[in-house]
């Protein structure tokens, strides 16, 4: 049945495309940087795939917020907590492969720790000299924070705004609690220095390639993940939760539970990019956990169409190409651009580029199908289609003018 | 009074809201296989009633049971809805978004647990009952349609159908013949009727052609209480009622 969907026509179609594409630029983009001469015209300079792979972690990162708002209505602030404790799970393990390699040459403490007299190693910090540890921990840690979390706010029944800012809450205080130096990560330096990631040296061209392969194939991954849980029964149910909660808990569904485990997916998918996202650009620090980097997750699925898929990956990789171009030639006014861009979308967009582009073609496919049967009658002489009878109004007049699915409160 | 062979057993309910009593003193007892309508004029406590029974909102005092035995005020939403008490909203509420069949699927009688609907396939049986149903709510043309594009009447019909996909025991139908043609009217009276053969219904209704039309007892509630109850020409020629009606 999935397999089936996954090569029909439609949005799913869209779906195949993009998990292609994004499969051909693992292969591709890599070739075209190690394999093609640095005179040649194809050739991939490394710092544009260390860039193009960055906007693909934040690509996930968007990917993962649509899954909550953009299908369960739930507006996170807070995702790039998920994506910043993926990112320090990963930069831990990279700080215990420097070894004795480091300023003060400790072989077990890293240098932050020499530098603040650190005596022995945190016991949060076991471990992390293994890869499968670290990568349990990208995992667990932002999907166990997300289930927690949702667990007691979900329960509670905290919806709308204040599950907005309780989300932004949670990653202001951890942005506060990562700044500590006696937290023992880094405080506001974080973690960096860097030299290998199993083995190869991160600068390596050929790892960071293999970094933006990695990816590219972990978003095609999450695509079609995403993909699967939003065409299953529970994903027509995270969407009735969407449009009419109090409906789906009067059918017996627990609408909490439904919320929690997207929530938690949706969680672990922003770790994963965080893990990703960290290798390539090299640091980690807390400033990733500022408020406002969540909000700009918002934006970019906004500016792509929420509850897309593609779309939110569409404007994570706009949003952030413009973010480069622009802050290279008008740095200090790159804020208002963002700001204007989402009032922008909001007011002339609402259903992003992908929506745009679905309702243009749309138009185009009516259009299309109205002339046809424009020919068509003309052919066999009918003056007029045949209508339905008409219904007799209603009684409350106003009722009938529903034409666009809208979230309702149930009464 | 006995609770056993009651369906549903309201006793001294009372609940207030900012310290407006929407609810006062409220007893009613539906027999194990009856149908009820309720009338009142508005702010009466009808939809308030069903919201207490539903476990929407918590009673200040008395005591609610479901089947003799179950006490209501114990339980929530989904728990109660799944010991068998499905719920048509005053303003018909269906999933906008999705189609007509889908809304069914959502309703159907099954498991509630998330991993279950991950991995769900429709089975030939589900298939054949979300047919029945269509047939039944006269919706099997537009099985591929969104919800949202139904019309007011429809979307009455579509949330019928939500019930009996649930399969209740008891079903409680708040005001389902708002925004219906006379046709549609009688129509959904007689889909009532089928109905109630085999499950307990409340109904709560203005228009009174069609609580005439169900002929079954009916309670007349007035400021969150019990006014009158008896045969619809019992409770209509009682003085009470007349007045509360007339002197609006
Ligand atoms: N959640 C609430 N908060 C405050 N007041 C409420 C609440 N729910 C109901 N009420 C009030 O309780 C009273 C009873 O309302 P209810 O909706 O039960 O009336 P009803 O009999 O269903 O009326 P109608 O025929 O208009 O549907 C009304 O005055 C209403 O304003
Ligand atoms: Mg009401």
């Amino acid at each position: 049945m999935i397999t089936g969907r996954f090569f029909a026509a439609g949005a799913d179609r869209r779906i195949a495309i993009t998990i292609f594409i994004l499969l051909a630029a693992a292969i591709i983009v890599p070739l075209l940087n190690l394999a093609v001469s640095p005179t040649s015209a194809f050739y991939v300079p490394a710092y544009i795939v260390a860039l193009t792979g960055k906007y693909l972690c934040y690509a996930l990162l968007a990917l993962a917020l649509d899954l909550v708002w953009g299908y369960c209505g739930i507006l996170s602030l807070g995702h790039g907590a998920f994506f910043a404790l993926g990112g320090y799970a990963m930069g831990m393990y990279l700080m215990r492969q420097i070894g004795s390699r480091g300023v003060y040459g400790n072989p077990i403490l890293p240098d932050f720790m020499v530098f603040l007299n650190y005596k022995e190693l945190p016991w949060f910090w076991y471990g992390f000299d293994h890869f499968w540890f670290a990568a349990i921990t990208v995992l667990a840690v932002p999907g166990l924070l997300a289930f927690i979390f949702g667990w007691f706010a979900f329960r509670s029944r905290v919806t709308g705004v204040y599950l907005s800012i309780i989300t932004q809450a949670m990653t202001y205080a951890l942005l506060l609690a990562f700044f500590r130096n006696d937290m023992g990560f880094g405080g506001n330096n974080g973690l960096t220095d860097f030299k290998d990631i199993l083995g190869f040296n991160v600068q390596a061209d050929a790892t960071r390639s293999a970094l933006f392969a990695a990816s590219a194939v972990m978003l095609a991954l999450a695509v079609f993940v995403t993909w699967a849980i939003v065409g299953s029964k529970y994903g027509k149910l995270l969407m009735a939760v969407r449009d009419a909660e109090s409906r789906t808990r009067f059918l017996g569904w627990r609408a909490e539970n439904v919320k929690l485990f997207a929530f938690t997916v949706s969680a672990v998918m922003a770790g994963i990019a965080g893990a990703l996202y960290v290798p390539q650009v090299g640091i980690i620090n807390p400033g990733e956990f500022e408020p406002s980097n969540s909000i700009e997750v918002v934006i970019w699925a906004a500016v792509g169409g929420r509850g897309t898929i593609v779309g939110p990956i569409i404007g994570a990789l706009l949003v952030n190409a413009g973010k480069s171009w622009f802050t290279g030639v008008l740095p200090e006014l790159w804020l208002f651009a963002l700001g204007g861009l989402f009032v922008a979308v909001t007011l002339l967009l609402p259903k992003g580029i992908i929506g745009m582009w679905d309702s243009w073609r749309g138009n185009a496919r009516a259009l299309r199908a109205a002339s046809v049967v424009e020919e068509a009658a003309a052919k066999v002489g009918v003056a007029s289609a045949t209508s339905k009878p008409a219904r007799s109004p209603a009684r409350n007049p106003g009722e009938w003018s529903w034409s666009d699915p809208e979230p309702q409160a149930a009464e | 009074m006995s609770k056993s062979n009651t369906i549903l057993y309201l006793d001294g309910v009372s609940v207030s809201f900012d310290g407006f009593r929407a609810i006062n003193n409220l007893s009613l007892v539906l027999d194990k296989g009856e149908m009820r309508a309720i009338i009142g004029p508005n702010g009466a406590g009808k939809t308030t009633m069903m919201d207490i029974v539903t476990g929407k909102t918590r009673p200040d005092e008395g005591e609610v049971f479901f089947d003799g035995q179950v006490d209501l005020t114990r339980h929530d939403e989904a728990e109660i809805a799944m010991m068998g008490i499905g719920r048509k909203f005053q303003k018909p509420t269906v999933f906008e978004s999705h189609t007509i069949e889908d809304n069914l699927m959502l309703a159907l009688k099954g498991p509630r647990s998330i991993f279950p609907a991950l991995f769900h396939r429709r089975s030939a049986a589900e298939a054949r009952q979300i047919d029945d149903i269509l047939g039944i709510i006269r919706l099997g043309d537009k099985r591929h349609e969104q919800a949202a594009n139904l019309s007011h009447g429809q979307k009455q019909w579509l949330e019928i159908g939500m019930l009996l996909a649930q399969d209740p025991k008891l079903l409680l139908v708040d005001e389902p013949v708002a925004g219906m043609t006379d046709a549609e009217t009688e129509e959904t009276a007689r889909l009532l009727k089928d109905i109630a053969r085999d499950h307990s219904v409340i109904v709560v209704e203005h228009d009174m052609h069609f609580v005439r039309e169900l002929g079954v007892k009916v309670t007349c509630l007035h400021e969150g209480s019990v006014l009158s109850e008896g045969t619809l020409d019992f409770v209509s020629a009682d003085e009470r009622v007349v007045e509360v009606y007339l002197g609006r």
